[in-house]
């Protein structure tokens, strides 16, 4: 079945993008990328260490197959995230960019009001903006009016693994969405990236789920098939919930009755 | 000449362009993003791109990251 993942006009087979920050090493990293599948992948910008020669994290990431998506991570001001935009975009020579405007240090919630005033600078500059929100429909559609080429609401704060706190949200943003609706955040585990799928998401982004687990490459891999089997799912249409039993094996013919 | 290089006091050999500072630097100029004076520079006119008494440089490059 042909179910490609179209981003401002580019198709990607996978639904699964991910980090690259937090691994215990850069080999772990590219054995992990390869057992995700993953087709994109999400970079910081940072000052170069001027005192010292390190390697760089571009000699593991095979850019032939893997697409890079800057990010403005650690930007608190729409000013800062739209100068850190600029940058990556000469750095990595694509206009794509992964907006986070921080509002707050503990949760790493987003300013959303930044975010948004962000979001329509750099979309006017020519940039194909995947905005990091929180979970709510009402910020989405701003996002998507401001020229968002996605939406990509949190599942919960970033690094903190508790999985979709909000699924309906998710859902709502879902149905009134026009630009794919990427889970970005809060993932923990493969039963939290399927749900995410389930509930209709287009694809999900995630590092420290994978990064952070005891075998990243194997987490990596079980990632790949959850947002497989989740996009599955939803595609395939679940049955309803109900209350009370329904038996699988017929009624008539019971031996002995 | 004196100029801030990502957020430190530097002494620079005289004045020269932004492709000479990398060199000077021994960075892959292919690798990073350059911003004088808040301003980037295109890679295209490393070159052209003169660096003067008292900029504000800032040197970039991608790091891991979510």
């Amino acid at each position: 079945m042909s179910d490609p993942f179209v981003i401002a006009g580019r198709t990607f087979h996978s639904r699964l993008i991910v980090g690259t920050g937090k691994y215990p090493s850069h080999q772990v990293m590219r054995d992990a990328h390869e057992a995700s599948g993953a087709e994109m992948v999400t970079v910081a910008v940072r000052r170069v260490d001027i005192t010292r020669k390190t390697e760089s994290l571009l000699d593991y990431i095979d850019t032939s197959k893997i697409f890079l998506l800057p990010n403005t991570a650690a930007c608190y001001t729409a000013e800062e995230a739209i100068r850190t935009a600029r940058l990556g975009r000469e750095a990595g020579m694509s206009n794509w960019v992964k907006l986070e405007v921080i509002g707050d240090e503990q949760t790493l919630f987003p300013d959303t009001a930044a975010l948004v005033e962000a979001t329509r600078v750099l979309v006017k500059d020519g940039f194909v903006v995947l905005p990091y929100t929180n979970d709510d429909p009402v910020v989405c559609r701003k996002l998507e009016d401001a020229g968002a080429a996605a939406v990509m609401p949190l599942g919960a704060p970033i690094g903190s693994g508790l999985g979709i706190q909000n699924p309906n949200n998710i859902r709502i943003i879902r149905e009134q969405s026009k630009v794919p609706v990427i889970v970005d955040a809060g993932v923990g585990t493969a039963s939290d990236a399927a749900v995410a799928m389930e509930l209709g998401a287009d694809g999900v982004l995630m590092n420290t789920a994978i990064a952070g687990a005891k075998d990243p490459v194997a987490m990596a891999r079980g990632m790949k098939l959850a947002v497989e089997a989740g996009r599955l799912a939803y595609l395939a249409g679940r049955i309803p919930r109900k209350m009370y039993a329904t038996a699988s094996s017929p009624l008539e013919g019971v031996v002995g009755r | 000449m004196h100029v801030t290089l990502n957020g430190e006091p530097r002494e620079l050999p005289g004045p020269l362009t932004v492709a000479a500072l990398l060199a000077h630097l021994d960075i892959d100029a292919r690798r990073v993003a350059v911003e004088v004076n808040e301003t980037v520079v295109k890679r295209a006119r490393y070159e052209d791109t003169p660096v003067q008494p008292d900029d504000v440089i800032e040197i970039v490059n991608f790091v891991g990251g979510g």
